[in-house]
Protein backbone atom coordinates (compact mmCIF):
# COMPACT_ATOMS: atom_id res chain seq x y z
CA UNK A 1 0.00 0.00 0.00
CA UNK A 2 1.32 3.37 -1.00
CA UNK A 3 1.17 5.94 1.77
CA UNK A 4 1.69 9.63 1.17
CA UNK A 5 2.72 12.13 3.78
CA UNK A 6 -0.80 13.45 4.28
CA UNK A 7 -2.24 9.98 4.96
CA UNK A 8 0.58 9.07 7.30
CA UNK A 9 0.24 12.25 9.39
CA UNK A 10 -3.53 12.04 9.65
CA UNK A 11 -3.31 8.33 10.52
CA UNK A 12 -0.82 8.92 13.32
CA UNK A 13 -2.93 11.80 14.65
CA UNK A 14 -6.10 9.68 14.67
CA UNK A 15 -4.31 6.80 16.40
CA UNK A 16 -2.97 9.03 19.18
CA UNK A 17 -6.31 10.71 19.80
CA UNK A 18 -8.28 7.45 19.74
CA UNK A 19 -5.88 5.52 21.98
CA UNK A 20 -5.78 8.41 24.47
CA UNK A 21 -9.54 8.67 24.75
CA UNK A 22 -9.90 4.87 24.87
CA UNK A 23 -7.55 4.74 27.85
CA UNK A 24 -9.40 7.55 29.62
CA UNK A 25 -12.73 5.80 28.98
CA UNK A 26 -11.32 2.54 30.38
CA UNK A 27 -10.08 4.28 33.51
CA UNK A 28 -13.40 5.96 34.22
CA UNK A 29 -15.26 2.68 33.59
CA UNK A 30 -13.04 0.81 36.04
CA UNK A 31 -13.78 3.48 38.64
CA UNK A 32 -12.35 4.04 42.11
CA UNK A 33 -12.13 1.24 44.70
CA UNK A 34 -15.34 0.81 46.66
CA UNK A 35 -15.14 2.89 49.83
CA UNK A 36 -17.69 4.34 52.17
CA UNK A 37 -19.06 7.53 50.65
CA UNK A 38 -20.52 8.79 53.95
CA UNK A 39 -17.24 10.47 54.78
CA UNK A 40 -16.95 14.14 53.76
CA UNK A 41 -13.37 15.34 53.51
CA UNK A 42 -14.36 19.00 53.72
CA UNK A 43 -15.81 18.50 57.22
CA UNK A 44 -12.58 17.30 58.86
CA UNK A 45 -9.15 18.66 59.68
CA UNK A 46 -7.12 16.01 61.44
CA UNK A 47 -4.38 16.34 64.02
CA UNK A 48 -3.39 14.79 67.33
CA UNK A 49 -2.91 15.86 70.91
CA UNK A 50 -0.25 14.27 73.13
CA UNK A 51 -0.15 14.74 76.88
CA UNK A 52 3.51 14.10 77.72
CA UNK A 53 2.76 13.87 81.43
CA UNK A 54 0.51 10.85 80.83
CA UNK A 55 2.94 8.77 78.74
CA UNK A 56 4.29 5.74 80.62
CA UNK A 57 6.54 4.43 77.83
CA UNK A 58 4.77 1.06 77.55
CA UNK A 59 5.27 0.92 73.79
CA UNK A 60 1.65 -0.06 73.10
CA UNK A 61 1.36 2.62 70.41
CA UNK A 62 4.46 1.38 68.58
CA UNK A 63 3.24 -2.23 68.62
CA UNK A 64 -0.29 -1.23 67.61
CA UNK A 65 1.00 0.84 64.71
CA UNK A 66 3.18 -2.02 63.47
CA UNK A 67 0.26 -4.46 63.68
CA UNK A 68 -2.21 -2.14 62.01
CA UNK A 69 0.00 -0.90 59.22
CA UNK A 70 2.44 -3.75 58.65
CA UNK A 71 5.41 -1.53 59.50
CA UNK A 72 8.59 -3.52 58.73
CA UNK A 73 10.82 -4.52 61.64
CA UNK A 74 13.34 -1.83 62.54
CA UNK A 75 11.26 0.97 60.95
CA UNK A 76 8.79 3.17 62.77
CA UNK A 77 5.80 5.30 61.90
CA UNK A 78 5.54 6.17 65.56
CA UNK A 79 8.04 5.66 68.33
CA UNK A 80 8.66 6.67 71.94
CA UNK A 81 11.76 8.48 73.22
CA UNK A 82 12.92 8.54 76.82
CA UNK A 83 14.58 11.78 77.86
CA UNK A 84 17.00 12.31 80.68
CA UNK A 85 17.98 15.90 81.44
CA UNK A 86 20.57 16.33 84.16
CA UNK A 87 20.86 19.55 86.13
CA UNK A 88 20.37 22.67 84.09
CA UNK A 89 21.93 21.23 80.92
CA UNK A 90 18.90 21.62 78.67
CA UNK A 91 21.11 21.63 75.61
CA UNK A 92 22.34 18.06 75.96
CA UNK A 93 19.52 15.73 76.98
CA UNK A 94 20.29 12.01 76.95
CA UNK A 95 17.73 10.29 74.77
CA UNK A 96 17.19 6.57 74.35
CA UNK A 97 14.61 4.70 72.31
CA UNK A 98 15.56 1.01 72.10
CA UNK A 99 13.80 -0.37 68.99
CA UNK A 100 11.55 2.68 69.06
CA UNK A 101 10.24 1.54 72.44
CA UNK A 102 8.38 -1.36 70.80
CA UNK A 103 9.31 -3.64 73.71
CA UNK A 104 9.13 -0.95 76.36
CA UNK A 105 12.19 0.41 78.11
CA UNK A 106 14.73 -1.14 80.49
CA UNK A 107 13.97 0.35 83.92
CA UNK A 108 15.92 3.43 84.90
CA UNK A 109 16.26 4.83 88.37
CA UNK A 110 18.09 8.10 88.04
CA UNK A 111 18.12 11.68 89.21
CA UNK A 112 17.42 14.70 87.05
CA UNK A 113 14.40 15.04 84.85
CA UNK A 114 13.12 11.90 83.15
CA UNK A 115 10.13 11.62 80.86
CA UNK A 116 8.79 9.90 77.73
CA UNK A 117 7.91 11.64 74.48
CA UNK A 118 5.88 9.77 71.85
CA UNK A 119 6.57 10.88 68.30
CA UNK A 120 4.91 10.46 64.93
CA UNK A 121 4.35 12.40 61.73
CA UNK A 122 3.24 15.90 62.67
CA UNK A 123 0.93 16.21 59.65
CA UNK A 124 2.21 19.73 59.07
CA UNK A 125 0.11 22.29 57.25
CA UNK A 126 3.23 23.56 55.45
CA UNK A 127 4.95 20.21 55.07
CA UNK A 128 8.57 20.28 53.89
CA UNK A 129 8.17 16.72 52.59
CA UNK A 130 5.28 17.63 50.31
CA UNK A 131 7.13 20.66 48.98
CA UNK A 132 10.18 18.56 48.11
CA UNK A 133 8.42 15.71 46.29
CA UNK A 134 9.30 15.99 42.59
CA UNK A 135 6.55 13.70 41.26
CA UNK A 136 3.42 14.57 43.25
CA UNK A 137 3.55 11.30 45.19
CA UNK A 138 3.29 12.84 48.64
CA UNK A 139 0.58 15.33 49.34
CA UNK A 140 -1.62 17.07 51.90
CA UNK A 141 -5.09 15.56 51.71
CA UNK A 142 -8.04 17.99 51.78
CA UNK A 143 -8.70 16.87 55.39
CA UNK A 144 -5.20 17.72 56.58
CA UNK A 145 -3.34 14.39 56.46
CA UNK A 146 0.05 14.03 54.78
CA UNK A 147 -0.06 10.87 52.65
CA UNK A 148 2.09 8.98 50.15
CA UNK A 149 0.87 7.59 46.84
CA UNK A 150 2.77 4.30 46.63
CA UNK A 151 2.01 3.91 42.93
CA UNK A 152 3.54 7.28 42.12
CA UNK A 153 6.52 7.39 44.48
CA UNK A 154 9.82 6.86 42.68
CA UNK A 155 11.79 6.35 45.90
CA UNK A 156 14.11 9.33 45.50
CA UNK A 157 14.18 9.95 49.30
CA UNK A 158 13.94 13.76 48.98
CA UNK A 159 11.05 13.74 51.45
CA UNK A 160 12.96 11.54 53.91
CA UNK A 161 15.69 14.16 53.96
CA UNK A 162 13.27 17.08 54.05
CA UNK A 163 11.29 15.99 57.13
CA UNK A 164 12.71 17.86 60.12
CA UNK A 165 11.17 15.32 62.50
CA UNK A 166 12.65 12.14 60.98
CA UNK A 167 9.20 10.66 60.46
CA UNK A 168 9.77 9.07 57.05
CA UNK A 169 11.68 6.07 55.79
CA UNK A 170 12.14 4.21 52.55
CA UNK A 171 10.20 0.95 52.75
CA UNK A 172 12.76 -1.86 52.47
CA UNK A 173 10.74 -4.04 50.08
CA UNK A 174 8.38 -1.61 48.33
CA UNK A 175 11.20 0.92 47.82
CA UNK A 176 8.77 3.80 48.22
CA UNK A 177 8.58 6.44 50.93
CA UNK A 178 6.48 5.32 53.89
CA UNK A 179 5.14 7.14 56.91
CA UNK A 180 2.29 7.56 59.37
CA UNK A 181 -1.04 7.96 57.56
CA UNK A 182 -2.77 8.97 60.80
CA UNK A 183 -4.57 5.64 60.13
CA UNK A 184 -6.42 7.31 57.28
CA UNK A 185 -8.17 3.99 56.54
CA UNK A 186 -9.54 4.04 60.11
CA UNK A 187 -10.38 7.69 60.74
CA UNK A 188 -12.38 7.89 57.52
CA UNK A 189 -14.52 5.02 58.89
CA UNK A 190 -15.20 6.81 62.19
CA UNK A 191 -12.60 4.84 64.17
CA UNK A 192 -9.66 6.36 66.00
CA UNK A 193 -6.04 5.59 65.08
CA UNK A 194 -4.49 2.27 66.15
CA UNK A 195 -2.04 4.06 68.48
CA UNK A 196 -4.80 6.01 70.20
CA UNK A 197 -6.95 2.87 70.48
CA UNK A 198 -4.08 1.03 72.17
CA UNK A 199 -2.79 3.83 74.43
CA UNK A 200 -3.70 2.76 77.99
CA UNK A 201 -3.43 6.19 79.60
CA UNK A 202 -5.07 8.33 76.93
CA UNK A 203 -1.86 10.28 76.41
CA UNK A 204 -2.62 10.34 72.68
CA UNK A 205 -5.91 11.58 71.30
CA UNK A 206 -6.91 11.90 67.69
CA UNK A 207 -8.17 15.44 67.10
CA UNK A 208 -10.57 16.77 64.49
CA UNK A 209 -10.02 20.51 64.45
CA UNK A 210 -13.12 21.13 62.31
CA UNK A 211 -15.40 19.38 64.78
CA UNK A 212 -16.61 22.06 67.21
CA UNK A 213 -17.32 19.42 69.89
CA UNK A 214 -13.84 17.89 69.80
CA UNK A 215 -11.96 18.23 73.14
CA UNK A 216 -8.96 19.52 71.16
CA UNK A 217 -10.41 23.05 71.29
CA UNK A 218 -10.49 23.06 75.09
CA UNK A 219 -7.01 21.48 75.07
CA UNK A 220 -5.62 24.28 72.89
CA UNK A 221 -7.44 27.00 74.83
CA UNK A 222 -6.49 26.10 78.37
CA UNK A 223 -3.40 23.84 78.43
CA UNK A 224 0.29 24.53 78.00
CA UNK A 225 0.62 23.44 74.41
CA UNK A 226 3.69 23.32 72.21
CA UNK A 227 4.54 21.85 68.82
CA UNK A 228 7.89 20.31 67.91
CA UNK A 229 10.45 22.60 66.23
CA UNK A 230 8.14 25.60 65.85
CA UNK A 231 11.09 27.52 64.34
CA UNK A 232 10.85 25.29 61.25
CA UNK A 233 7.53 27.03 60.45
CA UNK A 234 5.93 23.73 59.47
CA UNK A 235 2.67 24.49 61.31
CA UNK A 236 2.63 20.99 62.78
CA UNK A 237 -0.75 19.62 63.91
CA UNK A 238 0.53 17.25 66.61
CA UNK A 239 0.09 19.30 69.77
CA UNK A 240 2.11 18.41 72.87
CA UNK A 241 0.92 19.30 76.35
CA UNK A 242 3.57 20.08 79.00
CA UNK A 243 6.48 19.51 76.63
CA UNK A 244 9.90 20.10 78.20
CA UNK A 245 12.19 22.62 76.53
CA UNK A 246 14.87 19.97 76.09
CA UNK A 247 12.81 18.00 73.57
CA UNK A 248 14.04 18.25 69.99
CA UNK B 1 -6.51 26.24 -3.10
CA UNK B 2 -3.45 28.11 -4.21
CA UNK B 3 -5.68 30.68 -5.88
CA UNK B 4 -7.82 31.22 -2.76
CA UNK B 5 -5.03 31.59 -0.26
CA UNK B 6 -2.55 33.19 -2.60
CA UNK B 7 0.51 34.56 -0.82
CA UNK B 8 -0.62 33.25 2.62
CA UNK B 9 -0.37 29.56 1.74
CA UNK B 10 2.90 28.94 3.64
CA UNK B 11 1.39 30.53 6.76
CA UNK B 12 -1.64 28.28 6.59
CA UNK B 13 0.57 25.19 6.27
CA UNK B 14 2.53 26.33 9.31
CA UNK B 15 -0.68 26.91 11.27
CA UNK B 16 -1.94 23.43 10.40
CA UNK B 17 1.34 21.83 11.52
CA UNK B 18 1.22 23.85 14.78
CA UNK B 19 -2.39 22.80 15.41
CA UNK B 20 -1.49 19.13 14.86
CA UNK B 21 1.43 19.43 17.31
CA UNK B 22 -0.86 20.97 19.93
CA UNK B 23 -3.38 18.17 19.43
CA UNK B 24 -0.63 15.55 19.77
CA UNK B 25 0.51 17.24 23.01
CA UNK B 26 -2.97 17.08 24.52
CA UNK B 27 -3.46 13.49 23.37
CA UNK B 28 -0.18 12.37 24.97
CA UNK B 29 -0.99 14.35 28.11
CA UNK B 30 -4.36 12.65 28.32
CA UNK B 31 -2.78 9.23 27.92
CA UNK B 32 0.03 9.76 30.41
CA UNK B 33 -1.53 11.79 33.25
CA UNK B 34 -3.72 9.54 35.42
CA UNK B 35 -7.40 10.33 35.94
CA UNK B 36 -8.01 12.65 38.89
CA UNK B 37 -4.50 14.12 38.92
CA UNK B 38 -5.01 17.76 39.92
CA UNK B 39 -8.55 17.24 41.22
CA UNK B 40 -7.53 18.22 44.77
CA UNK B 41 -3.93 19.21 44.15
CA UNK B 42 -0.73 18.07 42.51
CA UNK B 43 -1.42 14.37 43.11
CA UNK B 44 -3.57 11.44 42.01
CA UNK B 45 -6.94 11.75 43.75
CA UNK B 46 -7.56 7.98 43.55
CA UNK B 47 -4.61 7.53 45.92
CA UNK B 48 -6.89 8.69 48.75
CA UNK B 49 -9.26 5.82 47.95
CA UNK B 50 -6.38 3.34 47.73
CA UNK B 51 -5.27 4.30 51.24
CA UNK B 52 -8.82 4.27 52.61
CA UNK B 53 -9.38 0.79 51.22
CA UNK B 54 -6.65 -0.77 53.40
CA UNK B 55 -7.98 -3.31 55.92
CA UNK B 56 -8.16 -2.55 59.64
CA UNK B 57 -6.75 -4.86 62.31
CA UNK B 58 -7.97 -3.09 65.48
CA UNK B 59 -11.74 -3.39 65.69
CA UNK B 60 -12.21 -0.53 68.18
CA UNK B 61 -13.59 -0.84 71.70
CA UNK B 62 -17.19 -0.26 70.61
CA UNK B 63 -17.09 -3.48 68.58
CA UNK B 64 -15.83 -5.40 71.66
CA UNK B 65 -18.37 -3.85 74.00
CA UNK B 66 -21.26 -4.86 71.72
CA UNK B 67 -20.82 -8.52 72.81
CA UNK B 68 -18.69 -8.53 76.00
CA UNK B 69 -21.05 -6.44 78.13
CA UNK B 70 -20.40 -8.52 81.26
CA UNK B 71 -16.69 -7.63 81.25
CA UNK B 72 -17.47 -4.00 80.46
CA UNK B 73 -19.57 -3.82 83.64
CA UNK B 74 -16.66 -5.11 85.73
CA UNK B 75 -14.15 -2.89 83.97
CA UNK B 76 -15.99 0.45 84.25
CA UNK B 77 -16.07 0.12 88.03
CA UNK B 78 -12.28 -0.29 88.29
CA UNK B 79 -9.13 1.70 87.68
CA UNK B 80 -8.74 0.26 84.19
CA UNK B 81 -12.10 1.68 83.08
CA UNK B 82 -10.56 3.98 80.48
CA UNK B 83 -8.27 1.33 78.90
CA UNK B 84 -9.52 -0.02 75.59
CA UNK B 85 -9.79 -3.79 75.25
CA UNK B 86 -7.26 -4.08 72.45
CA UNK B 87 -4.59 -2.27 74.47
CA UNK B 88 -4.01 -5.61 76.25
CA UNK B 89 -5.77 -8.14 74.02
CA UNK B 90 -4.12 -6.99 70.81
CA UNK B 91 -5.68 -6.35 67.40
CA UNK B 92 -9.04 -8.13 67.26
CA UNK B 93 -10.72 -7.11 64.00
CA UNK B 94 -10.53 -10.73 62.75
CA UNK B 95 -12.12 -11.90 65.99
CA UNK B 96 -14.86 -9.29 65.65
CA UNK B 97 -15.59 -10.42 62.08
CA UNK B 98 -15.63 -14.13 62.89
CA UNK B 99 -15.70 -14.57 66.69
CA UNK B 100 -15.78 -18.38 66.73
CA UNK B 101 -12.92 -19.14 64.40
CA UNK B 102 -10.57 -16.31 65.37
CA UNK B 103 -9.76 -15.69 68.98
CA UNK B 104 -8.44 -12.51 70.54
CA UNK B 105 -5.20 -12.74 72.47
CA UNK B 106 -5.45 -13.87 76.09
CA UNK B 107 -2.40 -12.13 77.53
CA UNK B 108 -0.26 -13.55 80.30
CA UNK B 109 -0.49 -11.21 83.33
CA UNK B 110 3.12 -12.04 84.23
CA UNK B 111 4.42 -10.17 81.18
CA UNK B 112 1.46 -7.90 80.51
CA UNK B 113 1.22 -5.98 83.78
CA UNK B 114 4.90 -5.03 84.11
CA UNK B 115 4.82 -3.53 80.64
CA UNK B 116 2.99 -0.56 82.17
CA UNK B 117 3.58 -0.90 85.90
CA UNK B 118 7.32 -1.68 86.19
CA UNK B 119 8.90 1.24 88.03
CA UNK B 120 10.80 3.73 85.89
CA UNK B 121 12.03 7.20 86.78
CA UNK B 122 10.59 8.53 83.53
CA UNK B 123 7.04 7.47 84.36
CA UNK B 124 4.66 10.06 85.80
CA UNK B 125 5.02 10.23 89.59
CA UNK B 126 1.31 9.60 90.21
CA UNK B 127 1.26 6.47 88.07
CA UNK B 128 1.12 3.23 90.15
CA UNK B 129 4.46 1.44 89.76
CA UNK B 130 6.12 -1.61 91.31
CA UNK B 131 9.60 -3.08 91.21
CA UNK B 132 8.43 -6.52 90.13
CA UNK B 133 11.29 -8.54 91.63
CA UNK B 134 10.65 -6.93 95.03
CA UNK B 135 6.88 -7.40 94.70
CA UNK B 136 5.07 -10.58 95.74
CA UNK B 137 5.72 -12.61 92.64
CA UNK B 138 5.54 -12.74 88.91
CA UNK B 139 1.96 -14.09 88.73
CA UNK B 140 0.08 -10.77 89.10
CA UNK B 141 -3.17 -12.50 88.21
CA UNK B 142 -3.08 -14.52 91.46
CA UNK B 143 -3.98 -11.41 93.45
CA UNK B 144 -5.09 -8.80 90.91
CA UNK B 145 -7.95 -9.02 88.42
CA UNK B 146 -6.70 -7.18 85.33
CA UNK B 147 -10.25 -6.08 84.49
CA UNK B 148 -10.77 -4.66 87.97
CA UNK B 149 -7.30 -4.28 89.51
CA UNK B 150 -8.18 -2.23 92.60
CA UNK B 151 -10.27 -5.07 93.97
CA UNK B 152 -7.33 -7.02 95.41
Amino acid sequence: MELNRRELLSGVGKFIILSGSARAALESARGAPAVDSQYRMAEHWWGMTIDVSKCIGCGNCVRACAAENGVPKGYFRTWVERYHVSGADLEHPRVDSPDGGINGFPPRQAGGKNFFVPKLCNHCVDSPCVQSCPVGATYDSPDGVVLVDEKYCVGCRYCVQACPYGCRYLHPTKHTADKCTLCYHRITKGLTTACCEACPTGARQLADLKNPNDPVHEFLRSDNVQILKPYMATRAKVYYKDLDGAVR
Amino acid sequence: MKRVLGEAEHLVRLAVVAAVLVLIFFAIRRAVVPAGFGKYGHYRSASLDDIRARPISFAGHEACEACHDGIVKVKVAGKHAHINCEACHGPAAKHADDPFNNHALKPDPATLCVRCHEADAAKPKNFPQVISREHYGPACGDCHNPHHPNGV
